[in-house]
């Protein structure tokens, strides 16, 4: 068991410093240069020269990334060209913004997939069962690019909701907090809606295989009321199918919220890696990089664990695979 | 039910792209000036009268220059020409009452035409992609599944790194580490390789474990004991076994696709302007915070990406839920 999250933690580890290293090496490797796609046409070669100095972009390749390297080690990740700022004070900052978004979104998704997944899984027909999975399959075929557009046209056309941003240039009766909240749900729900799909139909088939075996029909029939075997016992049995989902979800959540972060301006980490590497700002895309992939590997290291937790065997299998 | 619903749809695209050239009014670049923005035209068989016709359309009228507001005029009747010069159906007054029926766009091009010139590009790409991701994946999840050992784990190995990094990010970083601005035919050539190197590691896995369980069958011992080549045994016996597979992830692919072109040409990382992609018409779109509320009909592109991505869903949809645990469900959404 401990063997087994060493290993994982190591894999976290790796994917980091992997995916900051490759996006810094990938960003420098294109053509072009920060000084070159933010100088006018009016510029002479000698401020060039002096301008790709002052940023470090002089250096060779290999000598760059050594001392990058050497300053992440400090923790030090380099000095964002087109913001003026240090990388380690503009990328958290964002990334805040897009781990609120996610999380709203997870929150969105679990509460509305898994309750509707055990309503429909738990009956072959019905009308409600049948509305729940139509519904789904539509929300299946509308990535969060296209869900995000249908809900600002709806914000739009009813101006229930603002549309686009994260705040208001003025501060609205009612405080900070609900403003953000009202930016919030649009977004929100144009990540959640297709995961909460996903979620259902999910849910809704392990339920159904639960619902099936030999424990569920001993338990009816000794009178324990239908509901509360639906809603306790089959829940509990056809949750770790799903459980192991959530580990995946997270590099669902980010790449649906850079879609749906472009589309509504948010200001998060997807939009700002979007910027940075249009303008080859090379050290902030790779902050940007790195902080998305330390999202990543702390969701697949949550999920490991909730799954081990969940299921023993998980943890033995995969390390015998491993 | 629902699956020849899915078949119709996903046949009707298919015909709009084949067809574009005869079905679409315009070409794609045409730009009626005075028509910046314009509401779709309504067919109309009656007129204010209440006297039948043929069916026949009216010019639209600009009624406020600033707010882009446009009314029918109601004076002329303009009749619609059926068949004639190479198009199934247009306005016979082109140059004053052109026959838009999904509106114009900021440059007062005919969104409809651009809309079928689109789904060529864009489920053009996606197919090209898709066979790409198949090739690649098909091959060295093949080759993976048979070889074993150092080569099998070190490709594996590989292809689960891909696997969870948010696929949308890798291909925007792989996009934009080259040149920002480049042809329509480079663009097309560019996001094919790379939407096929992203999507190829879910083939492989699947290839993979079916070609490695294969492998101690029977049949594949037989053909093994009968002197059957390596590359025989692998190429003719058993990826075969694997095409129901392959044909699954295709159906998984392509709206993948469909939608990883439509971000990155919202980004402006994609196709070039004048090229009609759902994307770029997206893009267009964008420039224009008033699209969601005044000039809904730019948003069309987003309507028939639903359409095409619902119908391969519902064709799917009952092979698709013996997959749905592993990975496939995952394509739609991460990418």
């Amino acid at each position: 068991m401990t063997w087994y999250f060493a290993r994982r933690l190591a894999f976290a580890a790796f994917l980091v410093i992997a995916v900051s290293s490759a996006s810094l090496v990938l960003a420098r490797l294109a053509p072009g240069d920060f000084v070159t796609e933010s100088a006018g046409t009016e510029i002479s070669r000698q401020t060039l020269e002096q301008q790709r100095a002052r940023y470090g972009l002089n250096k060779s390749l290999g000598e760059q990334y050594r001392d990058w390297l050497a300053a992440a080690a400090r923790l030090d990740f380099g000095y964002s060209m087109q913001y003026g700022r240090p990388v380690r004070d503009l990328v958290p900052e964002r990334a805040a913004n897009t781990a609120i978004l996610a999380l709203a979104a997870l929150v969105f998704a679990t509460l509305i997939g898994l309750p509707l997944g055990i309503i429909s899984g738990s009956r072959k027909s019905g009308v409600l069962p049948g509305m729940i999975r139509a519904t789904s399959v539509v929300l299946l075929s509308m990535p969060p690019l296209l869900t995000s557009l249908f809900l600002l046209f709806i914000a739009a056309r009813t101006g229930w909701l603002p549309i686009g941003g994260m705040h208001s240039a003025i501060v609205p009766p009612g405080g900070a907090l609900a403003d953000l909240l009202r930016h919030l749900v649009v977004p929100a729900a144009a990540v959640g809606l297709p995961l909460a799909a996903m979620l259902e139909r999910l849910q809704s088939q392990a339920m159904s295989e639960v619902i099936g075996e030999p424990f569920v029909l001993a338990t009816l029939s000794r009178g324990v009321p239908r509901s509360r075997i639906v809603w306790r016992g089959a829940f509990k049995a056809a949750l770790r199918p799903v459980a192991a989902v959530y580990g995946l979800v997270i590099g669902t959540l980010l790449s649906g919220s850079f879609a749906v972060e472009v589309i509504t301006t948010w200001p998060g980490l997807g939009n700002l890696m979007l910027q940075a590497l249009r303008s080859r700002d090379v050290y902030l895309v790779a902050g940007c990089a790195g902080a998305g992939a330390l999202f990543l590997a702390c969701g697949t290291l949550l999920s490991d664990l909730a799954l081990a937790v969940v299921d023993p065997r998980a943890s033995e299998t995969r390390a015998e695979r491993a | 039910m629902s699956r020849t619903l899915g078949l119709v749809l996903v046949t009707f695209a298919l015909l709009a792209a084949v067809a574009a050239p005869v079905l679409a009014p315009h070409a794609t670049d045409a730009h009626f000036g005075g028509l910046l923005n314009a509401p779709p035209t309504v067919v109309h068989f009656a007129d204010a009268s209440g006297g039948w016709h043929a069916p026949f359309i009216y010019r639209w009228r600009l009624v406020s220059q600033l707010e882009q507001r446009y009314e029918e005029d109601l004076s002329t009747r303009v009749r619609l020409a059926w068949f004639s010069g190479g198009h199934v159906v247009q306005s016979s007054d082109e140059g004053a009452a052109p026959l838009l029926l999904l509106g114009a766009d900021s440059y007062g091009r005919d969104v409809f035409t651009r809309l079928l010139f689109g789904a060529r590009t864009s489920l053009g790409l996606a197919v090209t992609a898709a066979l790409g991701a198949l090739l690649i994946g098909a091959t060295l999840g093949g080759l993976a599944g048979f070889a074993g050992g150092v080569f099998d784990d070190v490709l594996m190995r590989a292809a689960d790194f891909v696997m969870v990094l948010p696929a949308i990010y890798v291909a925007l970083a792989l996009r934009a580490v080259l040149p920002l601005v480049l042809t329509a035919s480079e663009v097309f050539g560019l996001l094919a390789s790379i939407f096929a190197i992203v999507g190829a590691p879910f083939v492989a896995r699947g290839v993979r474990a079916i070609v490695r369980s294969e492998r101690r069958l029977d049949y594949a011992v037989a053909a093994e004991a009968l002197g059957a080549s390596d590359a025989r045994l692998l190429f003719r016996h058993l990826l075969p076994s694997a095409r129901g597979f392959m044909a699954v992830q295709m159906t998984l692919l392509i709206p993948a696709f469909i939608v990883a072109e439509a971000t990155l040409s919202y980004v402006g990382l994609g196709f070039p302007d004048p090229i009609a992609s759902w994307g770029t018409m997206l893009h267009d779109a964008s420039s224009n915070i008033r699209v969601f509320a005044d000039f809904p009909w730019l948003l069309s592109p987003a309507a028939a990406m639903f359409l095409v991505v619902l119908g391969v869903n519902l064709v799917l949809q009952n092979r698709r839920s013996e997959d749905v645990r592993h990975i496939g469900v995952r394509h739609t959404q991460r990418l």
